[in-house]
């Protein structure tokens, strides 16, 4: 039987700005190459600019992919994403009047409107599409995919890339969990990213353990940025790099604080934050605070040759996340040939062994192996080597294949 | 005639405790989990095993006998933590049934980077055995069993040995088997005792392995190709760790009942009898050259140095420990001495062995760390710290003469 899936997922390059995009993106490519059929509704802000029919299905470049643009304002990460245009479009009232009805509302005071006209949209498109699975990726597309499924009468399958836990801490949105919730129990299968995601999808939403299935993601390792660094002696400093957006959830302030320590130790070595976020600011700050401003540099967000020039730089990447569902960016670190330091509350460190890990809390510790990376050439050479030769087990193929079996189960088809 | 030869390999490291880059502290060593590892090993292993031996030998009135090659690392921890196993092999010491043979006091691989420190950690380890067990040992046996040529020509000029260890692998014998007396090539009278791998790892690996075809092993069948030697064969060397009997293989495999018929079974052929090491080479005389130019270990399927050497970081860790030798030395400070001896043991760079995808099981369950580069990080921070008592510490000018004799 030839499945056709409706997939609602998130972002396709140009406009990819982190690892939920890179993630649909590289599932839905790779289960194209296995023969897979999808159609991807894409939330897209503004109007499409095609010319005719606005409704015209977008080439995707892709065989077996057809990419259907849904109006939407929707960002993955909400404003979590960008301080500057996101925030900047809230009135100071709003704000105010947000913060005293109690914690960070990073979404916007008009996310369940957003959340709700793009089901509708949804339901819209999918009158004229033909599909036998419907999979969702991530809170804002749960309640388009459980109506769907409703009213379609199709199997829904939810992917967990990443939770409410992960993204607030113990301050969860009862708004977002409920949904979270509801689309969980609605679902067939829920799909998550690793085990360490699992376990919070049963434990915190009460999935029940067999309806649980765990998929690794996946990197793509075509294109020409295996250049090996150039020797580090040459450089002068030694850098140590975050990439990832400034939030809560990644744990910049940890990474700050051990770079404080390092700093006792090593004089010669900069650290290197690149991307943005709601905690860019207070972070900058905190760097002045701690009186390393000078050894700190914020890039803000990039993109494109500027991601690989980061790289290029750098002697280590750090990833020192709070709550990390699965992780691309240390396999992506690993491509660039940078060596990694992993927080151990992630998907990744639960089945990676080439990478140095602490638990995010842990500076001292953080410290220690940073330092020992700067010092020990034979060190990094190793997690170098035999870190990207393991990262490369990470296809996205074998995601998608596994993908595929989870919808003949739904499917009750062998 | 097939003499079984068992020889049995005592040994713990000192573990590192964590030391971070930011620790100070010259205590180095993990004294709470060294003294719980030791006492849990004693428990399983070495007391109930020692009280089995001894029946053994008793029962069979100096027709069984074994041979005993113990680090002195263990023994220093034996007599911290569990003096009650030093007791035990003292006692099996007395019976006269048993051997104790000779190796480097720290379980290094001092061989590969020091001559001078080989040759000071052999007689410091002799000087131990004499101490404690009253004997003089006459077979070598290098760490890990790590043997070429060069070790044999060493260890015949260091003298005082009659045969030396090593292992039967495939690629050194060609097609002749372990089960005679060979000789180094520029040997004139240390011969060379190698092990019967096959046999030593039925019982050392494959005991209780349920999907092997000869499972369960018993103590008749296992006679069985010992008898089979007869004939083509003098000896059959059973070279394996102690801590086979009860920590390896627990107690419910019957790794414990195997042993204690072994000796009747084997026994039950009138060809057949126990020797020690040294009785094996008294008795037999070499059938034959064996030239091992390049280096061998028992370790692994590879049968070479790929566990302790075989990345940057070992090698890295390893040479920067022996660049330290002079430094430490003329500091004349013996327990700086003492610390800088304790890290030579192999165990520190087996931990940070990066090849356990292939041979994974054996080396994480004897790690206590939670990935080898966590041990190399530990173990570079605190060669750093000893480095950099060795810079404090060390006596200046007038100072000088003490440094010489404390080297």
């Amino acid at each position: 039987m030839n499945i056709k899936t409706l997939m609602l997922g998130w972002e396709f390059p140009p406009y990819i700005s982190g690892g939920l995009g890179t993630a649909c993106y590289g599932l839905t490519k790779a289960m194209g190459r296995l023969g897979m059929e999808v159609t991807f509704l894409l939330p897209r802000m503004g109007p499409v600019r095609l010319a005719g029919n606005p409704e015209m299905v977008l080439e995707s470049g892709l065989p077996h992919i057809r990419l259907r643009p849904v109006p939407s304002s929707l960002l993955p990460y909400g404003r979590f994403g960008n301080p500057h245009s996101a925030q900047a479009a809230v009135p100071a009232e709003t704000r105010r009047l947000e913060e005293l009805a109690g914690g960070p509302a990073p979404y916007g005071p008009n996310i369940c409107e957003e959340v709700h006209r793009y089901a509708l949209r949804v339901m819209k498109i999918a009158e004229t599409e033909e599909f036998n699975v419907i999979h969702a990726h991530d809170w804002m597309t749960f309640p388009a995919g459980v109506a769907l499924a409703a009213q379609s009468g199709k199997p829904l399958v939810v992917q967990i890339h990443s939770t409410e836990f992960d993204r607030s801490g113990e301050h969860v949105n009862q708004y977002v969990y409920d949904i979270e919730r509801h689309g969980m129990h609605a679902a067939a299968k829920v799909i998550t990213v690793s085990h360490y995601t699992r376990n919070i999808v049963v434990n915190r939403y009460a999935v029940p353990p067999e309806k649980v299935e765990v998929i690794y993601n996946g990197i793509d390792f075509c294109g020409g940025n295996a250049a090996p660094p150039p020797a580090s002696s040459a450089r002068g400093d030694k850098v140590v790099l975050f990439l990832g957006r400034i939030t809560m959830q990644k744990g910049p302030e940890y990474f700050l604080y051990a770079a404080k320590r390092v700093l006792e130790k090593e004089r010669n070595v900069k650290f290197v934050m690149a991307g943005d976020g709601d905690r860019l600011y207070g972070t900058i700050d905190l760097a002045a605070w701690l009186g390393i401003g000078h050894k700190v540099f914020f890039t803000r967000f990039l993109r494109g040759a500027d991601v690989d020039r980061a790289y290029r730089m750098a002697d280590l990447y750090v990833m020192p996340s709070v709550s990390e569902p699965f992780g691309i960016a240390p396999l992506e670190a690993l491509r660039h040939n940078v060596p990694v330091l992993i927080s151990k509350s992630s998907g990744i460190a639960e089945t990676f062994q080439n990478a140095l890990k602490v638990d995010f809390w842990d500076i001292n510790e953080m410290a220690n192996k940073i330092v020992a990376v700067l010092r020990h050439p034979p060190l990094q050479e190793t997690l170098r080597t035999n870190g990207r030769k393991e990262a490369l087990r990470f296809r996205w193929e074998d995601s998608a294949a596994r993908v595929s079996e989870v919808y003949h189960r739904v499917l009750n088809v062998a | 005639m097939a003499s079984v030869c068992f020889y049995f390999q005592v040994h713990q490291p000192f573990r590192l405790r964590h030391y971070t880059i930011f620790d100070s502290e010259t205590n180095y060593f993990d004294e709470y989990k060294n003294a719980q590892v030791c006492r849990k090993v004693a428990g399983k292993c070495y007391l109930p095993t020692n009280r089995l031996m001894l029946d053994l030998i008793r029962r069979h009135e100096g027709r069984f006998k074994v041979a005993y090659s113990i680090t002195g690392v263990v023994l220093e921890q034996f007599q911290e933590y569990a003096p009650e196993v030093l007791a035990s092999f003292q006692e099996l010491a007395e019976t006269g049934c048993v051997e104790f043979l000779g190796e480097t006091y720290y379980h290094s691989l001092s061989f590969l980077f020091s001559p001078k420190e080989f040759a000071a950690q052999i007689a410091a380890h002799k000087k131990t055995v004499r101490k404690l067990f009253g004997q003089t040992p006459r077979v070598f046996r290098n760490t890990e069993l790590v043997y070429n040529n060069a070790l044999a020509e060493t260890i015949e000029r260091i003298g005082g040995f009659d045969a030396i260890l090593a292992e039967g692998a495939d690629h050194i014998l060609g097609w002749r088997s372990p089960n005679f007396v060979y000789r180094p090539p520029t040997a004139r009278r240390l011969k060379l005792l190698l092990k019967n791998y096959r046999l030593s790892d039925d019982i050392a690996f494959r005991f209780s392995n349920r999907g092997w075809r000869e499972w369960p092993l018993q103590a008749e069948k296992f006679a069985q190709w010992v008898n089979a030697v007869n004939g083509n064969g003098y000896t059959v060397n059973l070279f394996v760790d102690y801590e086979t009997f009860g920590e390896h293989q627990w107690e419910d495999t019957g790794i414990f009942e195997f042993l204690r018929h072994l000796p009747d079974e084997i026994l039950k052929n009138p060809d057949n009898d126990f020797k020690t090491p040294c009785e094996v080479a008294k008795a037999y005389e070499p059938m034959d050259v064996v030239d091992v130019p390049h280096l061998v270990s028992w370790a692994d399927t590879e049968r070479d140095l790929s566990a302790w050497l075989g990345n940057p970081m070992q090698h890295n860790a390893i040479q920067e420990l022996y660049n330290l030798e002079g430094q430490v030395k003329a500091a004349g400070d013996p327990d700086l001495l003492g610390c800088w001896r304790k890290l030579q043991t192999s165990d520190h760079f087996y931990y940070m062995c990066t090849k356990w995808f292939a041979d994974g099981d054996v080396h994480k369950y004897f790690n206590p760390y939670d990935s080898p580069y966590d041990s190399y990080i530990n173990f570079m921070n605190v060669l750093d710290h000893l480095r950099s008592r060795c810079v404090t510490e060390a006596p200046p000018r007038h100072g000088s003469r003490l440094a010489a004799a404390g080297a």
